[in-house]
């Protein structure tokens, strides 16, 4: 066993001081240390995609990643995306378009999606089905998911420019 | 929730409401076993060979190991089999004296973190005299192979055979013969949940809650208890949020009983979370199969009798709780399909390997005997030179309810109008055109057909004509209504992201006159939900869908009684609709809530006609019914590389009422999805020595939104009398049919190159191999 070092992650702006050893996977400490257990854990080798969040906006494989790697950047998980129990304009298009079935790659598939069209607002439909094949889903065969993507950038595109 | 649309004599059913299980899910706030705080971790040491006798297992100091010696009083695995020459084989939980597999767990190291308990299993050494491993079932099947279990002889296990009278003689007639082999190769259902289990003893009460990702919550109870030896109460059992299962997460998993075990032994919480790699060498696989069928056929190129073989690769232990026969037995029955075969003749063994135990997966054998069936239908009609349509069409059963030459009993089915729709919107006849012409200029358009029966929602007759020891089959529900007036609907199947607390929902509402939510709907745990068999085998919504009409029609009859003493009129008058008991043609009424509100608080006014509360129990065990579908695919095939590009992908298919054709076109897309993933991409891999080299998901490749095209669906509603609602069960067509479809379209497409490919998954390599082969044998 190796030393812990004390880091504080700040995920959904609030921060968290914990202890980790060098070893620990940013998704383990955001799981574990953290409490945030909205983010999956699938793979472990950065195939699935499921524990998917938002690194200083940028979609990263937590799995893949150090928690002391992760100090002093600013982490989004799916806790952060609803306002309260009020789901945002993504999630209403999941639900919307049944993107979801056991509902276990969801929250990789929000996080991927939402840093993606913050980043590339104007993402053809076609560079979207490209983009959302970085993640697995075993239930819904993904028709579903890209429909309720393609709705929901449409409607944010929308509501940019009204 | 929007208003109902009145007319149908439904409000709620039929319309695609949008999941109540939704919101939580996409929030994360769901709860997956996973998700739970534990004292201790578990780590299993798991066998890094195939076949061999354990000598010695050495732990490091100071750490905390259990091995088999530790859990002595606890039974083995036994499931059982009372017919087809079932030999017993036993699983003990961790590896007792031999090792039958790579992956087998052979000890439990406990720590702090899991970080610690890997450390500690990484130190643990197990010293084991290897043997020679058997691999491959057709060789376990040679005289001198090495035996996996003692008792079981030539390494078979289960053996069906049937030949109906005047099978030979029939067949001896036939004008012509068409004889396939087909090859179908290992899968793993791969749920990106994989397994987790978390067990916590609770000191004031002795009792042991196992948390587990599970379909088969009171299985799991009864199976564990029976296995450490305690009373069924001393044991609760929870499947939470369960991130997908299809089969794999259906059967007693032996890390399981370790963890309840290790509670009670702790008087603490244990954890275990497997990982992928695990996932994909230990947990169960499926589909490992050889399969021989020859078709005989009269000069109108209509089956006159077909004969089958079949080895399935059924790995080193039996699972529980329904044995490792379901494959060649299910395609021994089943293996007709939806044709009019009257003479048939089948061989079908369980094999014994020395590798991961294969258990039930989402459709379970047919989509690989439909496959064979299929390919077998294509090369006849090219023998006949028939269009692949047509000789389908002269096969098909029509006239329900039909009993096949297995004794299955038919209901009625839309078999060739589904065919019909699915050809129309391929249009054949401007495809062949096309093909043709794509063909000159050097691409290789393919089209392919499956038309298949999909045998749901079947209770316990169905299952005890297979002699299976645990028989399951029917479902019980309980429905309470609140004095508040909501209702919980108790349940003991277990959805996992079928939407079934929104599809019962709307089954209860349309009986009481209510909106769906009004009722919650509690499954998943044995403390609340009566005992039941869980969910799998595409029988929920059929099974404890019926049982909750049957319920809520008792619950209606009571309430109207109660409202009849209210309202001072007689109980035939009284309907239910819109929250309220009116009598008929009136404006009298009052609100459901003030019904139940009086049941539990004002019995006094009913003088004793009605007893309080209000609770129902019903129980459904149905005899079984049939939906059925045609899948088509057009592919391309590129010949240099071997890729394969699905253009079109339909489905026609036909359920019977659908609930919530939402949910309903999910389901048949997400299966579609897996057949996909089997038909060209996912394939376990195991070298001569048993060892996995498929164990990550870089090398086991389930299907990602590249490889699924826009899949076109059509339905068919065959409003028929088989089950209470009219719906019929349909959660694993789409894996039925579809490898069926892509193979005949790949082959169709390589047909200038005088190319067959009965094996799946048809990757690229096989392809290019098959390609190769035939180059030379033209050169």
């Amino acid at each position: 066993m190796s030393e812990r070092s004390e880091i504080t992650l700040t995920i959904n702006g609030q921060a968290h001081s914990i202890r980790v050893e060098p070893r620990r996977t940013l998704v383990d400490a955001i799981r574990e240390d953290c409490g945030q257990t909205g983010t999956h854990i699938g793979c472990e080798h950065g195939v699935c995609g499921a524990c998917t969040i938002l690194v200083d906006g940028a979609p990263v494989r937590s799995c893949l990643m150090f928690a002391v790697q992760a100090e002093g950047k600013e982490i989004r998980t799916v806790e952060g995306l609803a306002n309260g129990d009020e789901l945002n304009t993504l999630q209403r298009a999941f639900m919307e378009h049944h993107g979801l079935q056991c509902g276990f790659c969801t929250p990789g598939f929000l996080m991927l999606v939402t840093g993606v069209l913050e980043r590339e607002p104007e993402i053809s439909d076609e560079d979207l089905v490209d983009i959302l094949s970085s993640n697995l889903c075993r239930c819904t065969g993904y028709q579903n998911i890209v429909k309720a993507v393609r709705a929901a950038a449409s409607e944010l595109r929308q509501r940019r420019t009204a | 929730m929007s208003a109902p649309t009145k007319g149908s004599g439904f409000a709620w059913v039929g319309r695609s409401i949008r999941r109540v299980e939704d919101p939580t899910l996409l929030m994360g706030r769901g709860r997956f076993t996973a998700d739970l705080p534990a004292t201790y971790r578990v780590r299993f040491v798991r066998s890094s060979v195939a076949a061999g006798e354990i000598k010695k297992i050495t732990v490091p100091a100071n750490a905390i190991v259990f091995t088999a010696a530790d859990l002595s009083a606890v039974k083995p695995i036994a499931p059982a089999l009372h017919k087809f020459g079932y030999v017993p084989v036993v699983q003990p939980v961790l590896a007792a004296g031999f090792v039958r597999f790579v992956g087998e767990p052979i000890a439990a190291a406990v720590a702090g973190s899991e970080a610690e308990a890997e450390d500690i299993a990484d130190g643990v050494t197990v010293d084991i005299g290897e043997a020679a491993p058997i691999i491959d079932a057709r060789l376990a099947l040679a005289d001198g192979a090495p035996l996996v279990h003692v008792q079981a002889a030539r390494n078979v296990i289960v053996e069906g055979k049937m030949e109906t009278p005047g099978f030979a003689a029939a067949q001896s007639a036939a004008h012509r013969l068409v004889a396939i082999e087909v090859r179908s190769r290992r899968q793993n259902a791969t749920p990106i949940e994989a397994r987790a289990g978390h067990a916590v003893f609770d000191p004031a009460s002795g009792r042991v809650t196992l948390t587990c990702t599970t379909q088969m919550p009171h299985l799991m109870r009864t199976a564990i208890a029976d296995l450490i030896g305690i009373p069924e109460s001393e044991l609760r059992v929870i499947a939470p949020d369960v991130g997908g299962g299809f089969g794999q997460k259906m059967s007693l998993v032996p890390e399981y009983v370790v963890l309840v075990w290790l509670a009670r032994k702790l008087r603490n919480s244990v954890a275990w979370t497997e990982d992928r790699r695990e996932n994909l060498i230990a947990s169960f696989h499926s589909r490992d199969q050889y399969i021989r069928l020859q078709g005989a056929f009269n000069a109108g190129a209509k089956f006159v009798a077909l004969s089958a073989e079949v080895i399935a690769n059924v790995g080193a232990y039996s699972c529980y709780p329904t044995t490792c026969a379901v494959e060649p037995l299910m395609a021994m029955a089943e293996l007709p399909g939806p044709y009019d075969v009257r003479a048939y003749a089948c061989v079908a063994r369980g094999v014994l390997t020395n590798t991961c135990p294969m258990a039930p997966y989402r459709g379970v054998s047919r989509p690989v005997i439909t496959m064979a069936l299929e390919r077998l239908m294509d090369l006849a009609a090219a023998e006949f030179g028939l269009e692949p349509v047509e000789i389908r069409r002269r096969n098909l059963i029509d006239k329900f309810p039909y009993t096949s030459v297995t004794g299955l009993v038919f209901d009625e089915a839309t078999y060739r109008q589904t065919l019909d729709m699915v050809s129309e919107a391929l249009d054949v006849p401007a495809f062949r055109r096309r093909q043709s012409q794509a063909r000159s200029q050097g691409r290789y358009l393919g089209i392919g057909f499956a038309t298949f029966s999909e045998r749901t929602g079947y209770g316990t007759p169905a299952f005890a004509a297979r002699g299976m020891g645990v028989t399951p089959g029917w479902e019980t529900v309980e429905l309470t209504m609140d004095p508040s007036g909501h209702l919980e609907l108790r349940i003991g199947a277990s959805p996992h992201g079928q939407g079934l607390p929104t599809t019962l929902a709307q089954l209860v509402a349309d009986e009481l006159g209510l909106s769906p939510d009004r009722i919650k709907v509690v499954h998943g745990d044995t403390d609340r939900t009566p005992y039941g068999w869980g969910t799998f085998a595409s029988r929920s919504l059929v099974i404890a869908g019926g049982a909750s009409v049957l319920a809520a029609r008792k619950v209606h009859t009571k309430l109207k009684k109660i409202a009849s003493h209210l309202l001072e009129a007689a109980t035939d008058d009284i309907v239910l609709e819109d929250g309220v008991a009116r009598v008929a043609g009136t404006d009298r009424a009052i609100p459901i809530e003030e019904l139940a509100r009086a049941a539990y608080h004002q019995l006094h006014l009913f003088k004793g006609e009605i007893d309080p509360a209000i609770s129902e129990t019903a129980t459904y065990d149905p005899p079984g019914t049939f939906s059925n579908a045609c899948h088509a695919s057009i592919v391309e095939v590129d010949p240099e590389t071997g890729r394969v590009t699905i253009e079109r992908f339909v489905v026609a298919e036909d359920a019977g009422r659908l609930v919530n054709p939402m949910i309903v076109d999910g389901q048949v897309v997400g299966g579609v999805a897996q057949g996909i993933g089997n038909a060209l991409l996912e394939e376990i891999v195991y070298d001569d020595t048993g060892n996995i080299l498929t164990a990550t998901l870089a090398d086991f490749l389930p299907p990602t939104s590249r490889e699924i095209p826009p899949i076109e669906l059509l339905h068919l509603e065959t409003l028929g009398g088989t089950t209470i609602t009219q719906s019929k069960g349909l959660g694993e067509g789409g894996t039925i049919g579809a490898p069926a479809a892509i193979l005949n379209a790949v082959n169709d497409a390589l047909a200038p190159f005088g190319v067959v490919i009965n094996e799946m998954p048809a990757t690229p390599q096989r392809i290019r191999a098959a390609l190769r082969e035939a180059g030379k044998k033209q050169a």
